[in-house]
């Protein structure tokens, strides 16, 4: 991603130095003092908040979004950028749909919806890792592509039908308010948590975005672990189009349109640096759940969607403006 | 040499695009007539001068996302004000809309410049930002055609020596850029903080600043398209250009514009615009369903990417030498 490239060089002191490790910390805790804020703002704005089916309905907000998001933050601390998400979802959600006119049934569905995302994504990891090209070009286009195919298969038509067990996976509960996507999110957070964190590969993803050179020299096969991302997040957005399709209950071309944008805007939120080489999952829980806490709580008070989206805009441009407007006017004040 | 490079590339993409002009001709003839192809270029003209701002941006290496929500904004604004009070005249609207385009590029510019917060992450605030404020200044609600008035209609379309005004401006918009990005000092500044930001601050050049009036330029430039797209199609609404943006990269990916910047030209975003534009004017033309075209300009922005890479190592227009390249 070079063109996110500031005009600092890239071959910085590691940024997992001391220094860096307390602006990280910083960072979450200011997010979660936005978060408690934004929770605390909600219950006084109304009353129907505090309500547990009312916040059980809250996390499909970001459920979905969140679990491409934690595969899409390792690739953003690797380097790259998927922006194919949202059109595998459509052509994943497609396939299925197409699938089902044959009388496909529940597990061959799933089957196929996490093979389109395999198959996307090696789509996207192999014209990156193999060709070297810019993953920010080469995803715009997969998005069109992919969200194209599922046009040309749908037109202006849409699938329905699907089979009332396949309707688990978006509307089903485990426990209580507790729905399936929640738990899903959940172990996909703590598995993605203890990858990126406490292991050799999570360590190798850091380095590539830290220093891709020194990686290289230190025997990483930086070109594998990508590749392996790459796939990742085609999983993901396979196993987010199967939620979604079942939330739903029907396939359109359009469906999880723009997401990619926002899946994005909620791993920088959380985070995670464009520039690759810093982040944390727990920052993306967090700033998951702040997006789904604001499009929520702005919906109980009959806020239109599009005005939130302005609120997380701003939200975003925000987060990352203050810190370093502040900086900049310490160090004016002091020179 | 370099320029032979730069040649052949622009001379590929102008093949590939009279082939195809060619290939549509044989299966519906007509589409080459010159009246035609006026029309293509008529309606391409909107996505060549946003290619062009765009252009500059990434030659600079950032990216401007907000662009089409930044089109849409202008243009519901001068809508409005049409609506509200059509005693306003047009050229004071067209003022309004390149004023109101400067600042939300200004913007984009300033906070690249005095924050160095990454491009992509700033446009991707202000597209959902700009958009949203459409909302909230129009309360959700359309300007349709019958609440504009007869002088705000009739600008793009009035013709001049049989080509409408539309063509003209963006005519002139390509001979401005094509002067300005070659001929002017501010013009070299985008190559060479684009080739080597490093080697840039040594000649002298205001790395953020250079990239601040790239950014205010594309601004600019969206700000006159949202006048000319929202008169021109006669209605004004929140979504209007949705998705417009990635149009526009693609447009400049396929027209050679190196993503990693300081390489490019002028004839070549015009011709990727074009590219687009016969492509979406030609598929509904030789019978096949405009559902198709989504899939084919992405499968063409992935071959064009493929294509670029091949030909970047090491050439094209590099005006300041990499340092890595002699150590």
């Amino acid at each position: 991603m070079s063109l996110a490239e500031g005009t600092r060089p890239r071959n910085l002191p590691d940024r997992l130095t001391n220094r860096g490790t307390r602006v990280l910390r910083s960072w979450e805790m200011l997010l979660a003092a936005i978060a408690v804020l934004i929770f605390i703002a909600n219950t006084q704005a109304s009353p129907y908040f505090l309500d547990p089916w009312n916040l059980s309905d809250a996390t499909f907000n970001f459920t979905e979004k969140a679990m491409i998001g934690f595969a899409m933050a390792l690739l953003i601390i690797s380097g790259e950028i998927d922006l194919s998400v949202a059109g595998i979802i459509a052509l994943a959600s497609t396939a299925m749909g197409w699938a089902l006119q044959f009388g496909v049934g529940t597990p061959g569905l799933v089957a196929i919806g996490l093979a389109v995302g395999l198959i996307c994504g090696a789509f996207n990891g192999v014209l990156v890792t193999r060709l070297g090209l810019p993953s920010i070009v080469v995803t715009i286009g997969t998005m069109s592509l992919f969200r194209g195919l599922s046009y040309v298969v749908l037109g202006d038509q849409a699938f329905n039908g699907y089979p009332s067990d396949f309707a688990f996976f978006g509307r089903g509960y485990v426990f209580w308010v507790i729905s399936f996507e929640l738990v899903l999110f959940l172990i996909f957070a703590l598995i993605y948590g203890v990858v990126l964190h406490a292991t050799n590969f999570g360590r190798q993803v850091y380095a590539i975005g830290n220093n891709p050179t020194a990686a290289t020299f230190s025997g990483i096969r930086m070109q594998r672990v990508k590749m392996i991302l790459f796939l990742l997040t085609g999983v993901m957005s396979g196993i987010a189009a199967i939620c979604l399709t079942s939330r739903l209950g029907s396939t359109r071309p359009s469906i999880a349109f723009a997401w990619e944008l926002e899946v994005v805007t909620m791993v920088v939120l959380g985070g995670v640096s464009i520039l690759g080489g810093a982040g944390s999952i727990l920052g993306v829980v967090i700033a998951a759940l702040i997006m789904g806490m604001v499009t929520f709580g702005l919906g109980l008070l009959n806020v239109p969607g599009i005005v939130m989206s302005i609120f997380i805009g701003g939200l975003l441009i925000a987060v990352i403006a203050l810190p370093r407007l502040f900086t900049l006017i310490r160090t004016g004040r002091a020179s | 040499m370099i320029g032979q490079a730069l040649k052949s590339r622009e001379a590929i993409l102008a093949g590939a695009l009279i082939l195809l002009i060619i290939v549509v001709e044989s299966r519906f003839s007509g589409f080459a007539a010159p009246g035609n192809l006026a029309g293509v270029f008529n309606d391409t003209s909107i996505l060549i001068m946003l290619a062009l701002g765009q252009t500059l941006v990434i030659l600079t290496r950032c990216i401007d996302l907000s662009l089409a929500s930044n089109l849409a904004l202008t243009g519901m604004v001068t809508a409005m004000i049409n609506s509200a009070m059509p005693g306003v005249p047009v050229v004071a609207l067209i003022a309004i809309a390149v004023a109101l385009g400067l600042l939300m590029g200004a913007f984009n510019g300033i906070l690249v410049w005095k924050l160095d917060i990454p491009p992509i992450v700033v446009t991707l605030g202000t597209l959902t930002i700009y958009r949203g404020i459409i909302f909230v200044v129009s309360g959700g609600a359309w300007v349709n055609s019958h609440e504009m008035s007869e002088a705000y209609k009739a600008i793009p379309r009035f013709e001049i020596l049989s080509l409408p005004v539309l063509s003209w401006i963006a005519i002139a918009v390509i001979a401005a850029f094509a002067v300005g990005v070659n001929r002017t000092a501010l013009g070299r500044a985008f190559y060479a903080v684009g080739g080597n930001p490093s080697a840039a601050v040594y000649t002298g050049i205001n790395v953020g600043k250079t990239r601040f009036w790239a950014f205010v330029i594309a601004g600019g430039l969206a700000g006159l398209c949202g006048y000319l797209w929202v008169s021109r199609y006669a209605v004004a609404y929140t979504d209007v250009a949705g998705g417009f943006e990635l149009d526009v990269v693609a447009a400049c990916v396929i027209g050679g514009i190196s993503i990693a910047g300081g390489l490019g030209t002028v004839t070549g975003a015009v011709l990727g615009a074009l590219f687009l534009g016969t492509i979406k004017n030609a598929l509904p033309v030789v019978g096949i369903s405009p559902f198709w075209q989504l899939a084919i300009s992405g499968a063409a922005i992935i071959i064009a990417v493929a294509f670029n890479a091949r030909s970047e190592h090491g050439k094209g227009r590099i005006i300041l030498k990499k340092a890595e390249a002699h150590s």
